[in-house]
């Protein structure tokens, strides 16, 4: 790909102390780049860091190590400045539109508190821009005077799209933007997330656990497991050629829609549950339910190794 | 089938005609809205103008008469109310009508002021500690429960000795050294609920600024509740400085303040009884009238409780 990289993180770690248990190791030293106006999807199961990888890179949250590069440049030396320019350029969606709205702002409100605060469009620009905004989300005028809380989850999450988009951001970061709506509202505010980017040239980091829609929208697909990335690839590559033990595990519970196939369909049933990522132990993170672990697994934690052209997996197993 | 083209009552609609849901409410902002919703809700409102003319009667009432609060007429002492005195008179003669009104100035400044401004203080602290958190919250909420240790009644008559007593400034002083720790205890405890939520952490991607984070989002939605304990504080202001009078330490005689007048009748209360019910009438009112529109307030400053 010849697409300039926009964001990059090396070796990212971020850790929080837990009273009297020790320490929680969320992001464990992740190192990915993000390319203008590509998908990444990031996909893992529950409690394995993504939300936390997340809200490191919209600096919700300072890193304990390793750094962010935007455009080339570390966020956390950024000047006053520049650091508002940061964060007019990165925004994020949220997962819970019930939790992601001021539930005493009105909408036109919420969508302009970027506008307000990076003094873009002012005076009677505002209005007309709140207005542009919710048309470009699907909702109308109409919705702009009311509350949250008199709008459908479907709809908030096009309030919350809408209030990043205000400040023509480049990179978006969709925190499992969907996984709190029903299915059919989930595909329309997909749409809605492909459209913009198609007019806008938007970046999108892509967090979710649902493999079937990553798959359809991301041009490149990270797997993410205790706070490691254990396979990047392209998305179809992913799905076709992964070599990762967690990849293939995970892939193999997509439900297909054909139920024949559905039913011979075999899956594999990882042991145990997801170990405590509190004060983590060394060797690969996915030794303790790997089906194919050896002893050095348990020693030493695999580096991203180049498997093909743009696919990478961290495996001992893997050559 | 029907050809719609030969139905008369019907024609198409072109898309550009099509203006979507016609409900558009106008323009509005939060407190605009919470004013409107007040005023749909009849007891607070009634409270209001009950308050209203309370304010109305204790600027004009001393003036509906000839008779002043200070100077004493033997000649007239310990009678009931009458033509002559609507309210009755003292010990010392003076009119009650007119006491009750000047008494009822300073109680009702006193009430509002010492209630406001620890609020305010105590909410803006509160917000900070629980925002900031780490050693900025350690710091603030141990000082706390330092001054918390110490009766406020030290530091009140410290305060008085030092800067004199009788004044209002002074009894405002010394109720908000110790009014605004509890309001920023309770402040503290709901940001630190709140500022987990995704919408306090959209603000801060957008760039927003720890100030306009606590000014925007996260005082205005403790407010609800902080209502509550505003209007329970009024009472207990009113008799805070009626204790501080009683003890030498506020109003100075012959200035009358409701609790004081309260206080004086109290001691010849089996003889005058009009005396201890007429006040206690006027702070009971005033009480009963700002909880009713704390619980009217209470209701309008949250959108999800509207009708």
């Amino acid at each position: 790909m010849s697409q300039s990289v926009l964001l990059e993180t090396k070796n990212l770690r971020k850790t929080f102390e837990i009273k009297g248990r020790g320490t929680l190791t969320a992001v464990n030293g992740v190192s990915l780049t993000l390319r203008e106006g590509e998908t990444l999807g990031l996909v893992g199961e529950s409690g394995c860091g993504k939300t936390t990888l997340g809200r490191t890179i919209v600096k919700l949250y300072k890193p304990d190590a390793g750094q962010i590069l935007y455009q080339g440049r570390d966020i956390w030396q950024f000047g006053r400045k520049e650091n508002l320019h940061y964060r007019k350029d990165v925004q994020m969606i949220f997962q819970d539109p019930y939790a992601s709205l001021d539930p005493l702002s009105v909408v036109s409100t919420s969508i302009a508190e970027g506008l307000d605060i990076h003094g873009l469009y002012p005076g009677k620009a505002r209005r007309e821009r709140v207005l542009e905004l919710l048309q470009m989300v699907g909702l109308n005028k109409e919705h702009a005077n009311r509350f949250p809380h008199e709008f459908s989850g479907g709809q908030r999450q096009r309030i919350g799209i809408a209030r990043a988009l205000a400040v023509e951001p480049k990179l978006i970061v969709c925190d499992e933007p969907i996984s709190a709506l029903d299915v059919s509202i989930q595909a329309q505010v997909m749409n809605l997330l492909v459209r913009l980017q198609r007019d806008m040239g938007l970046s999108y980091l892509f967090i979710t656990h649902d493999l079937s829609m990553v798959k359809a929208i991301s041009d490149r697909i990270a797997v993410m497991y205790l706070g490691s990335i254990v396979e990047l690839a392209p998305a179809n590559t992913l799905y076709r050629e992964h070599c990762h033990p967690y990849t293939e595990a995970l892939l193999s519970a997509i439900p297909l829609p054909d139920p024949d196939v559905e039913a011979t369909r075999r899956r594999i049933l990882l042991k145990g549950d997801i170990p405590s990522p509190v004060n983590l132990g060394p060797g690969c993170p996915f030794a303790s339910r790997c089906p194919h672990a050896k002893p050095i697994c348990r020693e030493q934690q695999p580096a991203l190794k180049e498997v093909s052209p743009g696919h990478f997996a961290a495996c001992h197993e893997v050559e | 089938m029907l050809n719609r083209n030969t139905c008369p009552d019907f024609t198409p609609l072109s898309p550009d005609e099509l203006t979507g849901e016609e409900m558009a409410r106008p323009e509005t902002t939060y407190f605009k809205d919470v004013w409107r919703n007040l005023k749909k809700r009849k007891t607070a409102i009634a409270s209001l103008v009950v308050l209203g003319l309370l304010v109305v009667m204790v600027l004009v009432g001393p003036m509906m008469n000839e008779y002043n609060y200070y100077s004493n007429d033997y000649s007239a002492a310990n009678q009931p109310p009458s033509p002559a005195h609507w309210f009755g008179t003292d010990t010392l003669g003076r009119d009650l009508w007119t006491r009750v009104w000047v008494g009822g100035r300073v109680s009702l400044l006193i009430a509002i002021l010492a209630t406001i401004i620890p609020y305010a203080i105590g909410m803006m602290i509160g917000g900070i500690s629980g925002y900031f958190g780490g050693k900025v919250d350690m710091f603030i909420m141990r000082l706390i429960d330092v001054l918390m240790g110490i009766p406020s009644l030290i530091y009140d008559i410290l305060l008085i000795m030092v800067l004199g007593s009788g004044s209002i400034a002074t009894l405002v002083i010394a109720f908000t050294i110790t009014g605004w720790l509890g309001s920023a205890r309770t402040t503290r405890g709901l940001v630190l609920q709140l500022k987990e939520r995704e919408f306090v952490m959209a603000s801060a991607t957008l760039g927003a600024s720890p100030m306009r984070i606590i000014l925007r989002h996260l005082l205005p939605n403790t407010l609800g509740i902080i209502v509550v304990g505003m209007t329970m504080t009024i009472p207990s202001v009113i008799f805070a400085e009626a204790f501080l009078s009683f003890i030498g330490l506020g109003i100075t005689p012959p200035n009358p303040s409701w609790g004081q007048l309260i206080k004086e009748a109290s001691e010849v209360f089996k003889q005058y009884p009009y005396r201890f019910i007429i006040p206690c009438i006027f702070v009971g009112l005033t009480m009963l009238c700002f909880n009713l529109l704390g619980d009217g307030l209470r209701d309008a400053l949250d959108p999800r409780l509207r009708t």
